[in-house]
């Protein structure tokens, strides 16, 4: 592994890859990208294993999981296992496969952990609000036109940017 | 012809692995251009580098010009893809929440698994959270289920709300984007030589930005004056693949099937009548509308046959073969999935129901009740209609 991480790539030619890879989605699957849908049926596949008769019952997890049906049987779970060995390979090639905690200078790493577990739990309930994620709904939707895509993608900027000077402390350096 | 379907084409199994590779793909260039870091996300919210927006909107930009492009040229059939739903209010809504999300935990799904992958603690407690997010949503999701499917339109295009042609939204998006990318660059520049004292201007000072913000605005006129093809192009295009099914009549039902189709509940039947408004107002089906091939053309008429739920059958009648057979093919490369054609129109309706009698009485000939197929032999038609099931919108989201 190397000592000193390689630079990031420039985000227009990240922005080109990331077009490709999204277009040959649609080309090879009718679909786009997408990680929350995997999400959800983690947690589906999760619940089951503890209490199976819960997932029959609430409506959104029944649709994944219920019965005998395996929520992880689909194809978005290979997409997201994807994304993870491309996150891996990519990390280790770049020599930044370290573990670490990322966070402002103002703030511990216990506090930082706290904010990103609560940070995701609204983002996983945003994202199932608005029925997709951030590749689901504003990159895959974005690209094909979809109205609602468009909404969505900006709604997600004017959320970030009204809550940013709130909560500088943790970005700070 | 483009979209394939990988499952269908390599099997289950091989379909999957493709999917692992697109995933790849999808982790290696949020990687590389260092969503991994949630610094780096977070720090677009704070003005100082806009590599998030320009990734994205460079993303959406180069995939949206691939397939209009190749829709464009014949290579992609644009109706077969998979378009987000609009569910506008609770998008904006969920939109909003989201981006709170964001800038509190500074991830998104698809990044906190690439951080995760890269072995970042920050990254899996953010992971972490949206597992247990995405079940408090379950749980909550009762009490404010009519909210959250209100404001709905199946497949809305930007170019529909706009009423402008698919080529010409494309350019504006394109001319969005770059107007985005540059404001974003000047303010960069502007965060970066505030503290050192040296003036920003507004030049663009990196050639080849300039260079590939040329060639995006040529693709994007290039596929605004080819235009995306209409039903008649397409069906030249796309002639092989359905042909078949016409040269076989395997989508020419008999009236004995169109019976049963119209009397059975679980099935949301479609009746197109393409013959002259004269003999439409003599007689004609119940629940049938007249309509002619120009309606089949209009986008907006076709919009809603395309967007039907899976039980949904549509069916053409006409005077002759040469006319349905027409019909057919519009609505086929316009996406409508089960499209079958009344066998010789209403030509031999009347004789066949003439004699025919339920309790003493004649059969009303605009909708003959189920009944009536047991006046005829069970071998009396071929049943010809097939159910797709096959759901094209949700995605991957679902």
């Amino acid at each position: 592994m190397k000592k000193i991480p390689n630079k990031f790539k420039n985000p227009y030619f990240a922005g080109t890859i990331l077009g490709f890879v999204l277009f040959a989605a649609f080309a090879l699957t009718h679909s786009g990208l997408g990680a929350s849908g995997a999400i959800s049926r983690i947690h589906v596949a999760i619940t089951k294993l503890f209490w199976s008769a819960h997932v029959d019952r609430v409506g959104t997890f029944a649709a994944m999981g219920a019965g005998n049906r395996n929520a992880l049987d689909h194809p978005s779970m290979y997409l997201l296992i994807g994304t993870f060995v491309g996150g891996l390979l990519s990390a280790w090639y770049n020599g930044r496969l370290k573990i670490e905690i990322f966070k402002g200078s103002r703030i511990s790493n216990t506090q930082r952990l706290i904010f990103a577990l609560l940070g995701g739990i609204i983002m996983g309930y945003g994202a199932r609000f608005a029925r997709g994620c951030t590749s689901g709904q504003a990159l895959s939707g974005g690209a094909v036109l979809s109205l609602g895509s468009w909404a969505f993608m900006f709604s997600v900027f004017i959320g970030g940017y009204a809550v940013a000077y709130f909560v500088r402390r943790l970005w700070n350096d | 012809m483009l979209p394939i379907d990988i499952i269908t084409e390599l099997g289950k199994s091989g379909g999957y692995a493709v999917f692992v590779l697109i995933g790849a793909g999808f982790g290696i260039a949020l990687e590389l251009a260092g969503f991994g870091d949630s610094r780096r996300l977070a720090v677009q919210f704070y003005f100082k580098n806009m590599t998030v927006l320009k990734t994205m909107f460079t993303g959406i930009l180069v995939a949206c010009l691939l397939i209009f492009l190749s829709a464009g040229l014949g290579w992609l059939d644009f109706s077969q893809l998979a378009v987000n739903q609009t569910f506008l209010w609770p998008g904006i809504v969920g939109g909003l929440i989201m981006g709170v999300g964001f800038i509190v935990g500074g991830y998104c799904p698809g990044t906190s698994l690439v951080a995760t992958a890269s072995f970042k603690i920050d990254g899996l407690f953010f992971l972490v959270g949206t597992i247990v997010g995405a079940g408090l949503f379950g749980e909550s999701l009762p009490s404010f289920e009519t909210f959250w499917n209100s404001s709905f339109t199946d497949r809305y295009l930007v170019s529909d709300w706009l009423g402008l042609s698919i080529g010409a939204t494309v350019f504006i998006v394109t001319i969005f984007a770059l107007v985005m990318f540059y404001i974003a660059e000047k303010v960069e520049e502007f965060f970066k030589y505030k503290d050192t004292g040296k003036a920003w201007s507004w030049k663009i000072t990196k050639r080849p930005y300039l260079y590939g913000a040329v060639v995006l605005v040529a693709v994007a006129i290039l596929i605004w004056s080819v235009g995306q093809p209409d039903p008649i192009r397409k069906w030249k295009i796309m002639e092989s693949k359905y042909s078949g099914q016409l040269a076989t009549r395997a989508v020419f039902i008999h009236p004995l099937e169109y019976v049963k189709t119209n009397n059975e509940s679980t099935i949301k039947l479609i009746t197109l009548d393409l013959r002259s408004n004269k003999d439409y107002e003599t007689f004609h089906l119940k629940g049938s509308e007249n309509v002619n091939l120009d309606d089949l053309l209009n986008a907006k008429f076709v919009a809603p046959l395309a967007q039907l739920p899976p039980q949904g059958v549509v069916i053409l009648l006409a005077d002759n073969d040469s006319i349905s057979i027409k019909a057919w093919q519009y609505l086929k490369v316009q996406g409508v999935v089960n499209l079958y054609i009344l066998e010789n129109g209403l030509h031999d309706w009347n004789k066949l129901f003439a004699d025919k009698k339920i309790h003493e009485k004649d059969i009303n000939l605009a909708s003959p009740p189920a009944e009536v197929l047991q006046l005829f032999p069970k071998d009396a038609y071929i049943p010809k209609i097939k159910i797709g099931s096959k759901k094209r919108a949700g995605g991957l989201c679902s």
